[in-house]
């Protein structure tokens, strides 16, 4: 474990910072210290107030009351340039990168140098600096490689390589594991440790509480614009923030369910192959029953999900969903059968952000509210989408004039769900319901699955969180490179042996994960 | 990727190039005339104006923005050179132009990069506004241009005619000045994101502005290159210049939504659409097909670019089994 090295004064100071926007009182009070060669675990849900925070901290806003300082020192930043200027760097969660440029272009964006008196860009120096920085953060990659055709976890790395070369005091990561792979995670938690030890401090925001508890000396915990309390890790425990983060001791994470798995089949998959994405996979989901689909990133996961819909071809094999055979896989021929797929990229797939509730959830099923030939019936389609607002716990019951880009993560997945449900799905596929959504909100959607299958429908759950799947699941697949690797009943869930079948070796040898 | 893909990826790719060399083969299989070094300069000096247009249209369309007034920036100054600069030397008159068109474009610049104005709309207005001034203070006549200028078109630096030298000395600076200095590549930064532009500090609404001015000038430079060829200039004068230049950008290659592209496809591009044109007229073909065949080739360039980009698309999904993947 990495030492804390207590100088005389903290490397930040952040002391009673209070922030109201439009009359509303945002931040209650916020304080907290950063000591050099630490790392700061800051946690809460969302609306807890850590971007604000924060965005006070990188110079977006200015307080309200309250005073910061940096090694003893007043800093009250106007801008982000004049925080960059005081060695605060922030690396947000949506990377500040141009992909049509290249890494060392990048790097130099906003302050190029210069070659002598001329306003031509010194190529030499920029391309010795750059293979120094990209040393620092060990990414092995040449410097006029274009941003675009690097992976998110190599992206990053640029973002921290900028950071350096700005020379940072405090580095910001919000939310830096969410969209990479282990391995990545693995290669940043190792460069975290490095600039610990030369000094840097480091604010971790992140939903991924083990990440947190991984990599941080100490967690600050908000909750409605105040600071619940501080610890250092040795005496925190998961339970414990997560009690801290949601104001009530939640005794049970994942709702119990009362009914068991009925009879009949669902979804019944045989022999599902496609070339380069999956391998002879079989397997079945009765009504009522939830199976979840547990593998490493990259295991092929999402891809069998989208195989399944119809979303991608498939060379052989067979769907049935509810007795009937799938003859030709698309997502319509999916959705008429009675599939519903949730995807991970609720951003990209799933919303209209500028369109209202109602509209969200109707649009994609309008012939369910025909009213004559090219009529809507709107009242009966604001009742139904009121029923099902309701249905899925949303914060608001104004579905008719709440746009969905003014709803939180939390709640526009949940818009995404009332979506689906409107078809009465009998097979609901879910690819990471729960990503980038805070407690209070993943424990609702943990309740609609449970609501679903209680109803007799059959839920398939992908899920990069092994807890979630362990407290959801009647049955739990493994899959690694596109094959099934083992199958667990409910009362042989053991957190180990399926991590264990989720690695086990598959394809030929040269090709097995280690 | 499989070799037939890349393939095919290569093919898609040089797309424009292989158009190129089909209308070479196609027109110097149709007349002798075509394929001759006096030919190529002659395409040359045509394409000048367009080309010039069509680089300063590349600035403004690589930072996402568009540009409709260089048709009327042209006529505008074109206007001002004639009527009130007759007796003034051409470097004189040049450089009167060359400031009152960067003036034009800083009008654009503002309004675009400081008040907000959507481009399209806002140059669309300045567009109308242009044309409307030139046409009264020439009281919509001919303006005729003096011998000190129109002897410029027969001139010479080393042999090589002067609108090849002017093509040739802005599509340098130019080139430089997006790839070699810092002003060019956080236009393209601009272009890609604004938004993540401004958050990196940098000083986004000046850098548009800046581009608009950019192709204001050039605007004023095509406009002058393209007054010591034609000798008089007519109210129709630059009428849909600038679509003829966005064409020629497109067509090497400039994306329409900001951050891809350069000032070599603009002068390609600008070629291209010369190139058939010339060809055109040395099979007396009819006229009026002109147009039909340069909208011909700016929809193959754009079919063509679009298809690449979906099959990209299609092949950076990942594989789960590489090994199952020849």
């Amino acid at each position: 474990m990495h030492t804390t090295q207590r100088s005389s004064h903290p490397l930040l100071s952040v002391d009673g910072i209070t922030k109201s926007f439009f009359g509303v009182r945002v931040l209650h009070g916020v304080s907290f210290e950063l000591w050099p060669g630490e790392a700061l675990g800051l946690v809460g849900e969302n609306g807890s107030g850590k971007s604000t925070s924060m965005n006070i901290l990188g110079g977006v806003h200015q307080p309200d009351g309250g005073r910061m300082s940096i090694a003893g020192l007043l800093y009250a930043p106007q801008s982000p340039r004049e925080a960059g200027r005081a060695g605060i760097a922030f690396i947000h969660q949506e990377l500040n990168l141009f992909p049509n440029l290249s890494i060392e272009e990048n790097l130099f964006i906003t302050d190029f140098p210069k070659r002598g008196g001329v306003p031509f860009i010194d190529r030499g120096w920029v391309r010795r600096r750059a293979r120094e920085l990209l040393a620092e953060v060990d990414l092995d990659l040449p410097p006029t490689r274009l941003v675009g055709n690097l992976a998110q976890g190599e992206r990053q790395l640029v973002e921290i390589a900028k950071a350096l070369h700005a020379d940072a005091k405090v580095l910001i990561l919000d939310e830096p594991t969410t969209s990479l792979t282990r391995r990545e995670v693995e290669r940043l938690f190792a460069i975290v440790n490095r600039l610990k030890s030369r000094g840097v401090g480091i604010i971790f925001i992140s939903h991924a509480l083990e990440d947190v508890m991984h990599v941080c000396e100490r967690v600050t915990v908000l909750r409605d614009g105040a600071v619940v309390g501080t610890d250092l890790r040795e005496r925190l425990s998961l339970p414990a923030i997560i009690s801290m983060m949601v104001g009530r001791s939640i005794d049970a994470i994942f709702p119990e369910r009362d009914t068991k798995p009925r009879e009949e089949v669902a979804l019944r998959v045989r022999n599902l192959t496609q070339r380069g994405v999956a391998n002879d996979v079989s397997f079945d989901i009765r009504a009522g029953e939830v199976v979840g689909l547990s593998g490493l990133m990259g295991s092929g996961r999402s891809e069998l999900a989208r195989l399944i819909f119809g979303l991608d071809p498939m060379e052989s094999g067979t769907i049935e969903v509810a007795g009937t055979r799938l003859m030709r896989p698309s997502p319509k021929a999916s959705m008429a059968a009675g599939l519903a797929f949730l995807t991970e990229d609720r951003r990209n797939e799933g919303l209209l952000m500028d369109a209202s509730i109602v509209d969200n959830i109707g649009l994609t099923f309008l012939k369910r509210f025909k009213a004559g030939p090219g009529l809507i019936n709107g009242k009966a389609l604001n009742t139904t989408a009121g029923e099902l607002a309701r249905m899925v716990h949303l914060s608001t019951d104004r579905v008719q004039d709440t746009l969905a880009k003014h709803l939180s993560g939390g709640n526009q997945q949940k818009v995404v769900i009332a979506k689906w449900l409107l078809r009465r799905p009998k097979v609901f596929i879910l690819d990471e319901p729960t990503r980038g959504i805070d407690v209070g909100a993943k424990q609702e959607v943990y309740r609609i699955i449970n609501r679903l299958v209680e109803e007799g429908g059959a839920v398939f759950l992908i899920s990069s969180e092994i807890e979630e799947v362990m407290g959801l699941s009647d049955r739990i697949l493994t899959i690694n490179k596109g094959e099934i690797t083992g199958s667990f009943e409910r009362s042989r869930f053991d957190r180990e042996a399926i991590l264990a079948a989720a690695m086990a070796p598959v394809g030929p040898k040269r090709e097995a994960t280690a | 990727m499989n070799s037939r893909n890349r393939i095919t990826i290569l093919l898609l790719q040089a797309a424009p190039y292989l158009l190129f060399l089909a209308i070479l083969l196609v027109f110097g299989s149709l007349s002798d005339r075509f394929l001759s070094l006096a030919n190529f300069t002659n395409i040359v000096i045509q394409a000048a104006p367009v080309a010039i247009l069509a680089i300063g249209m590349t600035f403004v369309l690589l930072t996402a923005e568009i540009d409709l007034s260089v048709g009327a920036i042209m006529y505008l100054t074109g206007c001002i050179l004639g009527l009130y600069l007759g007796g003034v030397p051409w470097p004189v008159g040049l450089a009167v132009v060359l400031i009152a068109s960067a003036l034009l474009g800083a009008v654009n610049g503002v309004l675009v990069a400081y008040l907000g104005i959507t481009s399209f709309i806002a140059t669309l207005g300045t567009l109308f506004i242009g044309r409307g001034i030139a046409m009264s203070v020439s009281n919509t006549a001919s303006v005729y241009f003096p011998e000190a200028i129109t002897s410029l078109n027969r001139a010479a630096v080393f042999g090589i005619p002067s609108a090849i030298v002017a093509v040739a000395v802005v599509f340098v600076i130019a080139w430089v000045l997006l790839q070699q200095t810092p002003f060019g590549r956080q236009v393209y930064a601009v272009g890609q994101d604004r938004d993540a532009a401004t958050k990196a500090g940098l000083p986004a609404r000046r850098i548009v502005f800046f581009c608009f001015v950019i192709s204001g000038a050039l605007a004023g430079m095509a406009g002058f290159v393209s007054s010591t060829q034609i000798g008089a200039i007519t109210a129709s004068y630059g009428l849909q210049a600038e679509f003829s230049a966005i064409a020629a950008a497109v067509l090497g290659g400039t994306s329409l939504f900001g951050g891809r592209g350069g000032v070599k496809g603009a002068l390609f591009g600008a070629l291209l659409i010369q190139t058939a044109a010339n060809g055109l007229v040395i099979i007396n073909a009819n006229p009026y097909i002109y147009p039909l065949v340069t909208a011909g080739i700016i929809f193959i360039a754009v079919a063509v670019d679009g298809l690449r980009s979906r099959m990209l698309e299609r092949l950076e999904r990942r594989f789960i089994r590489p090994w199952e993947i020849a």
